[in-house]
């Protein structure tokens, strides 16, 4: 089963309640922050507060992300020293340029996994592309490690390096945002789209959201827990979808029970991606619970 | 003149308010010949001041004196009276309110100097419910709900000898409202008199206190002349800003949002939601928010209510406005832009404390409830809920409606977040029963939904729904301990401070002393 | 660990606590508490926090704390934090999940 990514709720790393409480909303993954959310005075306790949080709290079936700071200082290391035994699914890494900023975090990782005999290669990892270098290496920086899950697109940064600014219709986010959705694909990983900043404005968010599923992410970005219902509905498939999967699904049963490797619906091929599709919108539809009658 | 002999009629003595012959020279017959502004300027109810209306009253120690709590904390007549009344030299009163808040803190140097030495409330906050919880009053404090109270008052058996009863505008014989139809300038205006009414219909004595007279006949009228006594005019009877908002704001507390989405999923695969159905939110962001989210599923499955019941909200009447909600009942107006509903809209019904929630009264709009949401500060693993005392056991809320709605609706769902703080919400028992848990159905929380075992047929239509995430009491008892730890029991005296009622007048709880 | 200065950690704001530690030059630690929901936790947090120090090995100190409904490993992390701080140190023993004491 595919874990859904359609939302990834921000938790700002210092803040007790909220790490307290990130699981009730309903958000697919959550991210728990140690970088831009967090004061430099203030990164030590963060890291603490989120490693206590990570080993003390049940969080449910969310997949659990913790974004650390850069490995280009001291910070970044601790944090890893913290989190990688706090045994999150995915550490996050910010501002990733290169495909050798994740080998070196991924070099990292593997070594506190060998000090702790925590199995190599556990730990998931994604990064977070916010840089015009990130963007145009972002093919090379989603194979470069099979750890990844997933890359994201992380826009305030991106449109400051571009010397441009975010606009409504997102227009000056085009390029990153179909790099990066390529990139992810080529790979096999998730593309994660970054967050919308202005939380009183759900039909922006809608229509932000809707247009990037439609450029292919799998999800996006969430800093306010009122911005998941919105999201999950754009990625809610509709009846048409959930019949034909539904009908593609009947067909692979049916060809397995008479044996067969050959799968058709209505004289059609099925080919292992319509197959996986398939299986994806459903996994959409059932996150959404939208009524099935699945046999 | 007379064409006959008084005598003559048979069965005089057999009738009743038959007082004689007419007499051609009686006062009744002297024309008053002044202009409708004369007469009301010069031979009205106006009293010169709260003084001269009490000594017209003929209050007298020992009595009961009430009041209303439409001016919420905005409130000036109960703390202007009863500074009246102590300097006038009373004595063992009995204050009956509707409710007490923050505001009404002087209380506490009243009953200190044997002033007032009981007191009959919804509710209390503040300095003054501190006091009482710390033992101030020999006398327990009677906490009734407002149908409770309102049987209470039409059986007799809680007597008024005197209602003070604040008022938005009156004209000099008394036609009262919580609101002014003669200017826009709705300063103190408190929309419906609801609970009012009833001190009106019912007291010995009924004085209207207001600080906008208007001209007669201020109708239509919250409260009718032929029950009001006497008019006094003072300069202010409340702050406008604290009395209500301009209009309730919908929270924006993600918390608060989930629940009130999550019970909206619970309403709307109740059965209880259909096109006719009946609603009720009572106060509180995560109740008063579930507005919103049935609206949407309203628009989307093309229901409408046929009516709504309670506190009113600006929400409600907007939803009354577009159509969706045919008719409103109104005992208590939440904020301006309900009140202001109230002056203006034909449908949107002003109705007395009976009228919405007396045990005595078949038709009382609860019992016409489809659903009602309900808040609470605790709920307990046999359903049962407090929303009077804080966890510390300290006196801090009002019964209000809760028992009377809870017990009236068809689907009572209780809406509390799991813990607030490091508090938890759910537990193995409240503080102070005021809701009894065979009443109440459905409670829904930030990490899931309990229902009632008594009603098997709600658990299995929202497990079919499949959108809820169904778990027992007992596990949101323990979920909430896991994370809290246990509380210590709260430190009581022996010493009874409060009763709280059920709406039947029986005593379901007691309030005791916190030790200090 | 020494405490060597004042070391502050923690908020005011609500689910959180503020530590304040200082050095002392007596034996033994010194602990008041100022708490929202001390009426019901108050003996709870302090357990926590003089547990806390005790296996961080800090033995004399002054410590304020001011709780607003922090939960058990909000406080942990806030004193330890604090601690960490006031002895000028960030030697941190991070123990593997699950393979915790």
């Amino acid at each position: 089963m595919k874990q859904l990514r359609r939302t990834m709720l921000f938790v700002p790393g210092n803040n007790p309640g909220m790490l307290r409480d990130a699981h009730i909303y309903g958000s697919d993954c959550i991210m728990f922050d140690l970088e831009d959310s967090v004061s430099i005075r203030e990164k030590d306790a963060a890291r603490f507060l989120v490693y206590k949080s990570l080993t003390t709290f049940s969080y449910g079936n969310k997949e659990l992300v913790v974004r650390i700071n850069s490995l280009d200082s001291k910070l970044g290391l601790d944090d890893l020293e913290a989190i990688v035994r706090a045994q999150p699914h995915v550490i996050r890494l910010p501002k990733t340029e290169t495909p050798e900023d994740v080998t070196q975090c991924e070099r990292e990782i593997e070594r506190i996994e060998k000090e702790t005999g925590i199995p190599v290669g556990k730990t998931r990892m994604m990064a977070a592309i916010e840089s015009a270098k990130g963007v145009l290496n972002a093919r090379d920086i989603a194979l470069s490690s099979k750890r990844l899950i997933g890359i994201a697109l992380g826009a305030e940064d991106y449109v400051t390096d571009l010397k441009t600014f975010r606009t409504a219709d997102g227009i000056e986010l085009l390029f990153a945002r179909s790099m990066i959705v390529n990139a992810a694909r080529a790979a096999g990983i998730d593309a994660i789209d970054t967050v919308y900043s202005d939380i009183n404005n759900e039909e922006g968010l809608i229509r932000e959201t809707t247009l990037i599923r439609t450029l292919g992410f799998d999800g996006k970005s969430v800093i306010n827990p009122r911005q998941i219902p919105p999201v999950h509905k754009v990625f809610t498939p509709t009846q048409k979808d959930i019949q034909k999967a539904l009908a593609v699904m009947g067909a692979i049963k049916e060809a397995n029970s008479r044996g067969s490797g050959v799968i058709s619906l209505n004289g059609k091929m099925i080919d292992k991606p319509v197959a996986e599709r398939a299986q994806y919108v459903i996994e959409l539809a059932r996150a959404a619970r939208v009524p099935m009658q699945e046999d | 003149m007379a064409s006959f002999k008084f005598d003559e009629i048979p069965y005089l003595d057999k009738m009743s308010a038959v007082f004689g012959p007419f007499d051609p020279d009686c006062e009744a017959l002297k024309k008053d010949t002044r202009t409708l502004n004369d007469k009301q300027r010069e031979h009205n109810k106006v009293e010169p001041s709260i003084e001269a209306a009490i000594e017209r009253s003929g209050l007298c120690d020992g009595k009961t004196i009430s009041f209303h709590h439409h001016f919420r904390n905005g409130d000036f007549v109960v703390n202007m009276v009863l500074d009246t009344i102590a300097r006038m030299g009373f004595r063992n009163l009995t204050v009956a309110a509707s409710s007490l808040n923050e505001i009404h803190e002087p209380l506490i140097k009243h009953i200190q100097n044997g002033v007032v030495t009981h007191i009959e409330t919804s509710g209390m906050r503040g300095k003054l419910a501190d006091a009482v919880s710390q033992g101030l009053m020999d006398f327990p404090v009677i906490f009734r709900s407002h149908g409770g109270r309102a049987a209470a008052i039409e059986t007799g058996e809680l007597h008024i000898d005197v209602a003070f009863l604040g008022a938005s505008t009156s004209d000099p014989y008394g036609n009262a409202n919580g609101y002014s139809r003669e200017s826009e300038d709705d300063g103190t205006s408190c929309g419906s008199l609801g609970y009012a009414k009833m001190d009106a219909m019912h007291a010995d004595h009924c004085i209207i206190i207001t600080d906008t007279i208007v001209p007669f006949p201020n109708a239509p009228f919250g409260i009718p002349e032929s029950q009001v006594n006497s008019v006094v005019k003072v300069d202010k009877v409340g702050d406008a800003n604290k009395i209500g908002s301009g209009a309730t704001r919908f929270t924006t507390n993600p918390k608060e949002l989930l629940i009130a989405q999550t019970a909206s999923y619970v309403i709307e695969n109740s059965g209880y939601f259909y096109n006719g159905f009946s609603m009720q939110m009572g106060s509180g962001g995560a109740s008063l928010a579930v507005a919103r989210y049935i609206r949407e599923r309203m628009l989307e499955k093309n229901i409408k209510a046929r009516f709504a019941l309670g506190g009113i909200t600006g929400q409600i009447v907007e939803m009354h406005e577009e159509g969706l909600i045919q008719r409103i009942l109104d005992v208590q107006s939440f904020d301006k832009v309900a009140a202001q509903s109230l002056k203006n809209n034909r449908f949107h019904q002003q109705i007395d404390a009976s009228y919405y929630a007396s045990y005595l009264n078949r038709g009382a709009a609860v019992n016409q409830l489809d659903f009602v949401v309900l808040s609470a500060m605790e709920v307990d693993t046999d359903f049962n809920v407090n929303v009077l005392t804080g966890s510390n056991g300290v006196i801090r809320g009002a019964i209000g409606g809760h028992p009377d709605a809870a017990a009236g609706a068809s689907m009572t769902v209780v809406v509390t977040p799991l813990m607030r703080g490091r508090i938890p919400c759910v537990l193995g028992r409240v503080n102070t029963i005021v809701t009894p848990g065979r009443t109440v159905d459905v409670v829904v929380t930030d990490q899931g939904t309990a229902v009632n075992p008594n009603r098997p047929e709600l658990l299995e239509r929202f497990r079919k729904a499949g959108c809820i995430e169904l778990v027992s009491i007992e596990e949101l008892k323990d979920r909430a301990e896991r994370l809290c730890g246990k509380p210590a029991p709260n430190d009581y005296d022996d010493k009874i401070v409060g009763l709280s009622l059920y709406r039947d007048n029986t005593v379901i709880d007691v309030i005791r002393k916190v030790k200090a | 660990m020494q405490i060597l200065e004042v070391g502050v950690a923690g908020t005011m704001e609500s689910s959180d606590i503020m530590v304040r530690i200082e050095p002392k030059d007596t034996e033994g630690i010194e602990l008041t508490l100022e708490s929202s929901v001390g009426q019901q936790y108050g003996p709870q947090i302090r357990r926590v926090i003089l547990e806390t120090l005790r296996s961080l090995g800090v033995t004399k100190a002054k410590v304020d704390a001011v709780d607003k409904g922090a939960l058990d490993c909000a406080i942990e992390a806030r004193v330890s934090v604090a601690a960490f701080r006031a002895a000028r140190r960030d030697d941190y023993q991070w123990k593997t999940k699950g393979a915790e004491a």
